[in-house]
């Protein structure tokens, strides 16, 4: 950059005793992303979020504050996307998610910067999440067309029949995404659920919404089908009671510390069975790698197993 | 030519009066196919009058007891322990002091040797324990001697051989048991649901406190004798028996890690309230409604057998019945008939008679269920047909029935009747099968019957449902998982699968 043109950025006009800059920055306008697009609250409401670190400390930005009716598009969305998302063959889904590792990669230093200004990590450390965000994202790419070959199995049935059992995805889950890490803890959540062909509808982080949002951004970008995703911003004691009690949500994924909570959306659950995990967050290291193992997968997997008589 | 000598038509044939299968114009064997009186001896089982707790190794008297009948004869078999909170209380102790102390740190061989030498013993008292499951639960003995014991005996043949190869079963990841498993189990196949339930949380290092249902509790008890003689560990295997308030106890314990249950919906959905913000872990198999797809295409006489084997086996008490049968319309008339024509075959009666096909319901306030059901269907418009068979005076039996023009909305499509009672519709296309056998809350199983591969696999994938039968209905084997999809429940019994929820696996 030549110092004329430093100078020119630095250049202040001063108005009425405050300054501004020579270029107004283009502040975003932070919605949810449900069925593949970029939509405001139905309900018209926000909350705001401050960057409490980066370039513009103290900048208050305006965030949607979901409703029911939003939970209860996202799960129509995702629900659409159902067929279409578990029909796409294996390979088709791993290079699909591997393209969006792709997609982060290009865009490590924006997301590194929601992380900072969001939740006022260190430059380095917001840095690394993301590095280890998108190294997640790949190694979850390469489960899509390998855990059914570890899961599956043929049984020896004591009779004239051939049998065997395969591991299906359960349709809608509705992921409580732990509120820090905002990027890690999302990608930990949402990969592990989507990589054998469900569709989810996601609470992101309360602490640091606009990362979500961002990153909802690579989702857009990556080939992902419209509705296999569906991120909503807003307070989750709010919203997340009514995904509990949705008819269409097949099983909760909640990273959740809140005892009184989780037993609310627990209890609500009873309903239609649903699958629930819990992740104690507190206690977790999501660095560790096994947070993409196997075992991650398996919560969000049904047991199909077929029998056919063998003879002439 | 005199008529004498005029030779008899089949027409003419005079069936002998047979009280258990009037005379029809369908399927006439005449005089062939009367069957005499050919019933199991019992005079070698030998009950005791009245049954303790088995905790702890130990028979532990109770301060209530209750009696549980035979359902073919209203007779009184024995008197049962009644469990109060305090006796769950002193099961689960012992169950925590076992696995503790012994279960848990004992050589996962030696533990598979004990669960081998269950699975000897019930082979070895198989006729004692087929007469007691009739007994005691009304299902004929050709299916307690056939189907229930010796897949009891397998479950833990099988589950015995896992217990030293669990790393190999979850390789990269530590698998480690959870500890003291309550289990709470149903009546329609009482020894075998202790076997699934048993055998592999025992493999996996856990120890139990199981609660038979209250109208069949007996050959739970005879398979605590059985623990009691191959010298388990006391405490390993506890049997607590009463009726929902000992169940009640049992899963709400907070010394209970694991609770797995069978049974009805509606008691799983409170059980799982009950745990709601526990750490509890939990597995669930319950109801279904099971569709039995059949395409003009199939193969129809084996279907036919299919459908009869998928609603009459056990009285229909089966949480997998094939109980909506979706027929595509081009045969629906000729389904319809040939099935008419085989059930006219059944022979309801005595569970304990060689001969019989179907047994006696359960219990009087499951026949009570089942009646009710099928006047809502009457009510509703759908058009039934029962089998006209002489019903004995005493005991709770209901004719093998059917319902014809049967739609969607009516009750018998949505709730499960657990008993002899088929609900028929039908289709026009594969796509309205997969729509109509998939418009239901249960997704515990499905039957399929047609004669192209193809067809078969493309719908195999579509159906929400844990276990889908191709050509054939009710098969089960220790090594293949069995469990729901959506209100029939989670978690797998059966196989592989069938280990991981007794485990804690990590990675």
């Amino acid at each position: 950059m030549s110092a004329k043109k430093k100078a020119a950025d630095a250049a202040i006009v001063p108005v009425n005793g405050a300054s501004a800059p020579a270029r107004a920055r283009v502040q975003k306008a932070y919605k949810n992303y449900v069925g593949g697009a970029f939509v405001r609250s139905e309900s018209g409401r926000y909350f705001q979020v401050k960057d409490v670190a980066g370039d513009e400390p103290g900048l208050v930005e305006n965030i949607a504050l979901s409703s029911r009716k939003d939970g209860r598009d996202a799960v129509k969305a995702a629900h659409a996307a159902g067929a279409g998302w578990a029909g796409k063959t294996a390979y088709n889904r791993g290079q699909i998610l591997y393209r969006l590792g792709e997609v982060m990669e290009a865009r490590r230093a924006e997301l590194a910067s929601e992380i900072e200004r969001g939740l006022g990590l260190a430059r380095q450390e917001a840095r690394d999440e993301v590095a280890t965000s998108v190294d997640r994202v790949i190694s979850f790419a390469g489960w899509a067309d390998k855990y059914q070959s570890l899961l599956a199995s043929s049984n020896p049935v004591a009779g004239p029949h051939f049998n065997f059992s395969v591991p299906e995805p359960m349709g809608v889950v509705a992921i409580v995404a732990p509120r820090r890490p905002s990027l890690l803890g999302l990608v930990s959540a949402i990969l592990p659920v989507i990589v054998s062909g469900n569709t989810c509808v996601v609470l992101a982080s309360e602490d640091d919404p606009r990362t979500a949002v961002t990153f909802c951004e690579c989702l857009a970008t990556s080939d992902l089908p419209g509705g296999v995703v569906n991120v909503l911003t807003g307070k989750v004691k709010e919203v997340a009671p009514h995904l509990a009690r949705h008819m269409e949500v097949l099983a909760l994924d909640l990273w959740l510390d809140d005892a009184e909570l989780l037993k609310e959306l627990e209890t609500l659950a009873v309903a239609t069975v649903k699958r629930v995990k819990k992740h104690a967050v507190a206690g977790i290291d999501f660095g560790d790698e096994r947070l993409a193992g196997l075992a991650s997968l398996t919560p969000f997997l049904e047991t199909k197993t077929f029998w056919h008589p063998m003879g002439m | 030519m005199t008529m004498q000598k005029t030779p008899r038509t089949k027409a003419q044939i005079t069936p002998r009066p047979d009280a258990a299968r009037p005379a029809g114009p369908a399927l006439e064997f005449g005089d062939a196919w009367t069957y005499a009186p050919a019933p199991e001896a019992r005079d070698h089982v030998k009950l005791k009058s009245r049954y303790d707790l088995f905790v702890d190794g130990r028979w532990q008297p109770a301060k209530k007891y209750f009696p549980t009948i035979s359902p073919s004869t209203e007779e009184k078999l024995a008197e049962v322990a009644e469990a109060s909170p305090e006796d769950v209380d002193r099961a689960v102790s012992a169950a925590r002091r076992a696995y503790e102390r012994v279960w848990s740190k004992m050589k996962p061989g030696e533990r598979g040797k004990y669960i081998y030498r269950i699975a000897r013993r019930i082979q070895e008292k198989s006729r004692e324990l087929a007469v007691v499951e009739s007994l005691d639960g009304g299902k004929p003995i050709k299916e307690s001697r056939d189907v229930d014991v010796p897949i009891s005996a397998a479950h833990f043949f099988y589950y015995a051989g896992w217990a030293d190869k669990l790393a190999y079963a979850f390789p990269g990841a530590g698998a480690r048991p959870l500890g003291v498993a309550g289990q709470v189990i149903p009546w329609n196949f009482p020894l075998l649901m202790a076997a699934w339930k048993i055998a592999p949380a025992l493999a996996c290092g856990n120890t139990v406190v199981l609660k038979p249902a209250e109208t069949t509790p007996l050959t739970a008890l005879l398979l605590a004798q059985i623990c009691e003689e191959i010298d388990l560990p006391p405490g390993v295997v506890n049997i607590v028996t009463g009726a929902g308030a000992t169940g009640s106890a049992l899963v709400s314990h907070p010394g209970v890690d694991k609770v797995a249950f069978t049974g009805s919906t509606a008691v799983g959905k409170r059980i799982q309230q009950a745990l709601a913000g526990t750490s509890k872990r939990l597995t669930l198999e319950l109801g279904g409604k099971a569709a039995n797809i059949v395409f003009a295409d199939a193969a129809l006489d084996q279907a036919v057998e299919g459908i009869i084997s998928g609603i009459f086996f056990n009285q229909g008490h089966v949480c997998c019945a094939g109980s909506r049968l979706l027929v595509e319309e081009s045969v629906h008339d000729l389904v319809v008939k040939k099935l008419r024509d085989r059930m006219m075959t059944l022979r309801v009666g005595d569970p304990l008679d060689k001969n019989t096909d179907v047994g006696a319901i359960n219990s009087r306030m499951q026949l009570d269920k089942i009646k009710e059901l099928v006047a809502a269907g009457e009510r509703e418009g759908a058009e039934r047909f029962s089998t006209p068979c002489a019903l004995p005076q005493k005991g709770f039996w209901f004719s093998p029935t059917i319902f014809t023009g049967v739609t969607l909305s009516h009750r018998i499509a949505r709730e499960e009747s657990f008993g002899p009672v088929l609900s028929i519709l039908t289709f026009r296309t594969p796509e309205e099968a997969i729509e109509k056998a998939n418009n239901t809350f249960y997704g515990l199983s499905a039957g399929i019957w047609t004669d192209k591969g193809a067809k078969l696999f493309w719908l195999a994938s579509r159906l929400k449902a844990g276990v889908v039968w191709g050509n054939t209905y009710n098969k089960f084997d220790p090594t293949s998982p069995f469990g729901g999809y959506k209100e029939s429940g989670f978690g797998r019994e059966g196989g592989r699968a069938g280990l991981a929820p007794y485990l804690e696996i990590d990675g």
